[in-house]
């Protein structure tokens, strides 16, 4: 087989994101046809800049899910095809009977397929992202919202603590929790089991403030809702001789690896005080509306005017910073792969593949090129489609 | 004023002790110390062997003597072996046990010695930092006034077609990593594949003798990321600016656009940047840190990288002080500046 040109590649490269193009198509149809019944979702599609983020942010989204399942790949990230090593892309694969096709975007250092690898890298990010970015945010609202409603002496131990962490610099402080010794001393599940217990806090107290006065509602809502967090939330700090060894293995749901965990837990440790600062900024300026006196005349519970009156009064800026943060903290994912911490080496994560990559860069552009790009374009759209929700947010 | 100062260094020092006390819990850490016995020692070392060799250096003891021996509030420690030979952390190998000074610890001045490098931290640290320096110095140079100038022509008009093109430009290079825009620079401009081949793609030879050739690459990989954040306040900033009543009232009063521009709307239009580049600084080690490794360009970065690795700690804990002098300096810096710059606030 002739080795692919240039405009046979990316017709083929085209057509192995199929699966991507129709959820695509589907997702903008359906929402651009019921956009006015959709509120900041919906006018989301008014605004061209929030219209090319969210293009991008849901291409990288499907293709690490479609990835996942083996859709969009034409290889094996990991399998390792001799003569394929740095090859050029669009190298036909040598026929036999386990392998055919082509490298499309050409073979890396230890000849692997560079294209699913690509591919299979958007999955880690879409994984791990989103997930961390939430539980940063519920660290920071759990712990801002009462910092600055309260004030005194709660707010300057919190942000003493909180500027504390942001003093340190991220790698340094990478470099100190992401190591095989620190997983080995269990410090990473110590951290987990601090930190995701603020989801479980935050529910819990979201929903009592609010139906306290109803028993008959609350009890019941609270066992189930409180039950089943509290379940996955053993599940996952507790590890089959790791160092919390709760849960007996018959209830234990899953067991995330010790590496993912503490990539995990060192994101969630790194994003979560901008967010508290954040939280505390915006109740400082909110608490002194009329409609917050207004619920604290009507006798209601400082938590309940915290969660019922403040925070959905300051959405809109946290719904923005959500999604700059999640393209930070893909920034950041990707830094621990660069410096090779955390992720298994063969890990297909963009991070890594640029750090192998860049080692022959100067011989060898494909390996490096695009992991780089992909990264690029996935944390640029998360960026637009944040600009667009501003600009839409700030229209009414 | 002074009182606000002192306060502020107040809190340096506090947030400077907990700092290094977290990194030299965890540098301390039991399997951290194996590690660093086993870098140190031979890496095939029995465990019985591992814990003679931290007994002999007094890496055993409890953590709280061992960091205040650093600190210099507690005496350094001392061992002496069977032939009644006195060794110790205080007890350079020149001076007479008898003579040397009981407490060697960073309030003395001495900084302790790097495992790695096997020099004085102080040493390491001086030269190192001013390597970086002189990155520093450059990123600036090449990154504040692009962004000023970008984020002012931006703001100038808002909602044209400069202001899109110039904006998008901005995002873009705020969503570019420097691990990601240095290899695609370093892939256009300094790989053999695409032949341009304008600059080098290491800057080892720029530590002795930077030229434009083999320094510009680093500097501008990091002004990128940090310029584009800098452009977007400056631009936000002009924009409010150029809405406000005074610059209204020159425009009919029939003042040139390019007058208004330069002499009523920018200087109101720079107090916010000037925080943000501030602020910004902190924010540019990690780039540092990243370019430093990209590039191979030994400077405070990679002795950072080159020290967590190896679990140097008193290298590691010689970094973190700088550098949380340099994020709590940065920001006393924009608060006293801002003040200074705005006439409508005063210290309280």
């Amino acid at each position: 087989m002739e080795t692919l040109s240039w405009g046979a590649i990316i017709v083929r490269i085209l057509l192995q994101f199929m699966p991507v193009w129709i959820a695509l198509a589907a997702v903008f149809v359906l929402s651009i046809t019921y956009k006015r019944k959709l509120g900041l979702y919906g006018k989301l599609f008014d605004s061209k800049v929030g219209m090319v983020g969210f293009f991008l942010v849901m291409f990288w989204i499907f293709t690490g899910l479609f990835g996942a399942m083996d859709m969009i790949i034409t290889h094996d990230p990991l399998t390792q095809i001799s003569g394929l090593k740095n090859k050029a892309p669009g190298t036909p694969v040598p026929d036999s009977s386990k392998y055919s096709g082509y490298y499309l975007l050409g073979g890396d250092n230890l000849a692997r397929d560079v294209f699913s690898r690509m591919v299979k890298g958007a999955f880690v990010v879409v994984q791990i992202a989103p997930l961390s970015t939430l539980f940063a945010f519920m660290v920071g609202i759990t712990l801002g919202l009462p910092a600055g409603y309260f004030g005194g002496y709660l707010d300057t131990a919190l942000s003493f603590a909180a500027n504390l962490i942001l003093a340190f610099p991220v790698i340094l402080l990478f470099y100190l929790l992401v190591t095989p010794e620190i997983v080995e001393s269990g410090i990473p599940n110590y951290m987990a089991a601090v930190l995701f217990i603020f989801p479980l806090i935050f529910v819990g107290v979201l929903l009592n403030s609010r139906f306290h006065t109803r028993p008959s509602v609350r009890t019941p809502l609270l066992i189930v809702v409180l039950g089943s967090m509290g379940w996955i939330y053993l599940s996952l700090i507790s590890e089959k001789g790791g160092a919390i060894d709760l849960v007996p293995a018959l209830l234990d749901g899953f067991d995330v690896p010790g590496g993912i965990l503490v990539v995990f837990v060192a994101v969630v440790f790194v994003n979560a005080p901008t967010v508290f600062r954040i939280v505390r900024g915006l109740t400082l300026d909110v608490k002194t509306r009329d409609y917050v006196a207004a619920a604290q005349t009507r006798g209601e519970s400082h938590w309940y005017i915290m969660l019922w009156e403040i925070l959905p009064n300051v959405r809109g800026p946290l719904i923005v910073d959500f999604c700059l943060r999640i393209g930070y903290t893909t920034i950041l994912l990707g830094t621990l792969g660069f410096f090779g911490l955390g992720l298994p080496p063969e890990s297909p994560d963009w991070g890594s593949t640029i750090n192998e990559g860049r080692k022959l860069l100067s011989i060898y552009l494909h390996p490096a090129l695009p992991p780089a790009i992909a990264l690029l374009s996935l944390v640029l759209g998360l960026n637009l489609l944040a600009d667009g929700l501003r600009e839409e947010s700030l229209r009414d | 004023m002074v009182l606000f100062l002192l306060r502020r260094l107040a809190f340096m020092i506090l947030t400077a002790l907990c700092l290094t006390f977290i990194v030299f819990a965890l540098t301390n850490l039991p399997p951290n110390l194996e590690k660093l016995a086993k870098t140190q020692g031979n890496s095939r070392m029995a465990d019985a062997e591992v814990t003679s060799w931290l007994h002999k250096r007094g890496y055993d003891r409890p953590m709280l003597t061992k960091y205040g021996e650093w600190l210099g509030v507690v005496p350094g420690f001392t061992i002496s072996d069977e032939a009644g030979d006195v060794t110790g952390t205080c007890i350079k190998r020149s001076i007479d046990p008898a003579n040397a000074p009981k407490y060697c610890g960073v309030l003395q001045g001495d900084w302790g010695t790097s495992t790695v490098f096997r020099d004085d931290v102080s040493t390491i640290i001086g030269t190192r930092l001013a390597l970086t320096g002189k990155l520093m110095f450059w990123v600036l140079v090449v990154m504040i006034p692009s962004a000023l100038i970008l984020g002012v022509i931006a703001g100038m008009k808002e909602g044209s077609k400069t202001d899109r093109t110039l904006s998008s430009i901005a995002i873009t290079t705020t969503a570019t990593p420097e691990y990601v825009s240095g290899v695609i620079l370093i892939a256009v401009f300094a790989s053999s594949a695409v032949g341009l081949k304008w600059f080098t793609g290491t800057a080892t030879k720029a530590m002795d003798d930077a030229t434009f050739r083999n320094f510009f690459l680093p500097v501008v990989t990091i002004a990128l990321y940090g310029m584009g954040y800098i452009a977007r306040m400056t631009r936000a900033s002009m924009a409010e600016v150029m809405t406000a009543q005074y610059i209204r009232t020159a425009r009919l009063k029939g003042v040139k656009f390019r007058d208004i521009v330069i002499r009523h709307a920018l200087r109101n239009a720079l107090i916010a940047p000037f925080t943000v580049i501030m602020l910004q600084i902190p924010w540019l080690l990690n780039g540092v840190v990243i370019v430093e490794t990209l590039f191979n360009y030994k400077g405070f970065g990679w002795a950072l990288v080159q020290a967590a690795g190896n679990n140097d700690i008193s290298l590691l804990l010689g970094v973190s002080v700088v550098s949380v002098v340099v994020v709590l300096l940065t920001q006393l810096i924009s608060d006293i500046g801002y003040v200074y710059l705005n006439p409508r606030i005063r210290v309280s």
